[in-house]
């Protein structure tokens, strides 16, 4: 029983790296957060010219080497032994931050506790909990040029994670612009949350079902197009 | 070893520490374990003449390994970082009372740290403008966009780890475990940097080299740890 949900789970967590694999233009510079988002370099193509930051001072994160070639030296920020891709450079944590508080991220994807109907984010902190640790996600979330939001629909208990307003502490009064589960694709543009896609495995009245924000539903709403 | 190196800042890691004094801000590079400099900490861990530090260093290694230690051995009273939940350790720590924690997002962690270096008392920044690590912090609107006001960070003494020194003191980093160090070597009144090589002078071209010599006081030659697997793991000692 807990294989079949932990395989749905999978299958969830990549259709939703595959859909974000599109978005990323050639000759972008992305920053991906962990968990889901991690798993989008998966799905690039080789020559996607996505050039894939990350904040402990890499632009042009490569494969995940083998065993025999890995160097702790060489770790994203999730602490993963990774190597260098096309035309990687290395600089310090503070240029780093210049390049993500700088505004020269084009696109930051990552996940989330809550996101509030306006696009608010909770990636952060979950309230009753000890608070200890932050890393780089407010610097991103206040800065990135694009949000793009990696979650599930709902959270393990079942609760909605798509919310009127957050009820998690805030990482930031920055909004995202697009939103991402296995379910749905949304976009948050003037404040306002569209529903544009939805899976071949879900109907209008499910994603209503689960999503507690108040939506409007695109005209041209389509299927989610990932295999 | 027939060439043997002549480096005026070259002290063993038992006469650097001896630098550090009671209550004092260290700074400790590192992201996790990677560009830690594993034998300066585990010098301090075995010495008893400086406690009750404030170690402002990303994370607090992982427990047991890195500044994991430093807790283990109580030299720790408060830890200024980004990110504490990757060591169990410090999460009871500050739990039971016996380590205090100032959370600080990475980004402006890191540029506080430059700005301390840098002579800069304070900057504004976004990030985290309206959550829970904006309170008690000074606000102000610029282009009506809200910052938060951060001061720059210094420390009495700064812990680097750098892959090689030149005979001066000029250093060079191995891949991501540059990220805090540069920064780092310029924001403390005492810079003890830990290498696993030195080299002479003028074996690395200028361009190379990534923190001139003038921010570095004292060079410690790594003799306690080698590189097996691609990791940093403890010699075994005589």
């Amino acid at each position: 029983m807990l294989n079949v949900t932990g395989n749905k789970s999978a299958a969830a967590r990549i259709r939703i790296a595959k859909r974000i694999a599109q978005e990323l233009q050639e000759g972008t510079v992305v920053n991906l957060g962990v968990g889901i988002p991690t798993l989008i370099q998966n799905y690039l193509k080789p020559d996607s010219k996505v050039y894939l930051q990350s904040e402990n001072g890499l632009l042009g994160i490569g494969p995940t080497p083998p065993p025999e070639e890995i160097d702790m030296d060489l770790i994203s920020a999730s602490k993963h032994p990774i190597t260098f891709g096309e035309g990687a450079s290395i600089f310090s944590s503070s240029d780093s931050f210049v390049m993500i508080r700088g505004g020269h991220i084009d696109v930051a994807v990552m996940g989330a506790l809550q996101v509030s109907q306006t696009g608010e984010i909770a990636n952060w902190a979950v309230p009753g909990q000890d608070i200890l640790g932050v890393g780089g996600a407010m610097d991103l979330v206040a800065n990135a040029k694009k949000i793009i939001i990696a979650i599930s629909h709902v959270a393990k208990d079942q609760s909605p994670k798509i919310v009127k307003e957050l009820t998690y502490p805030t990482s930031g009064i920055r909004q995202a612009e697009m939103i991402v589960t296995e379910k749905a694709v949304f976009r948050i543009e003037n404040g306002q949350l569209r529903l544009d896609e939805l899976s071949s495995d879900t109907t209008l009245e499910e994603i209503q079902k689960l999503t507690e924000a108040e939506f409007i539903v695109s005209e041209k709403l389509k299927t989610m197009a990932v295999d | 070893m027939e060439n043997i190196i002549h480096c005026e800042k070259l002290k063993s890691a038992e006469d650097a520490i001896k630098w550090i004094r009671h209550g004092d801000h260290v700074l400790v590079g590192g992201f996790g374990l990677c560009g830690t400099p594993f034998t300066l900490i585990d010098t301090i861990a075995e010495s008893d003449h400086a406690r009750e530090l404030t170690i402002i260093s990303n994370n607090l290694g992982e427990a047991g390994k890195g500044l994991g230690k430093l807790l283990i051995s109580k030299h720790i009273k408060k830890a200024i970082g980004s990110y504490f939940t990757s060591n169990r350790d410090a999460v009871k720590a500050w739990k039971s009372g016996e380590l205090e924690i100032e959370l600080i997002p990475q980004g402006t962690l890191a540029e506080a740290i430059r700005a301390g270096g840098a002579g800069i008392a304070a900057f504004y920044t976004k990030t985290a403008v309206g959550t829970q690590l904006a309170e008690g912090k000074e606000e102000r609107v610029f282009n009506g966009e809200r910052y938060l006001l951060q001061r720059g960070i210094r420390a009495n003494v700064a812990l680097i780890k750098a892959l090689k020194a030149d005979t001066m003191g000029n250093l060079i980093y191995s891949k991501t475990a540059r990220n805090f160090n540069p920064m780092m070597a310029t924001a403390a009144d005492l810079v003890i940097v830990e290498v696993d090589e030195i080299v002479e002078v003028g074996t690395f071209a200028p361009e190379e080299i990534v923190t001139p010599h003038n921010y570095v006081d004292i060079v410690v030659l790594n003799d306690r740890y080698e590189k097996v697997g691609g990791e940093y793991v403890e010699r075994h000692r005589k």
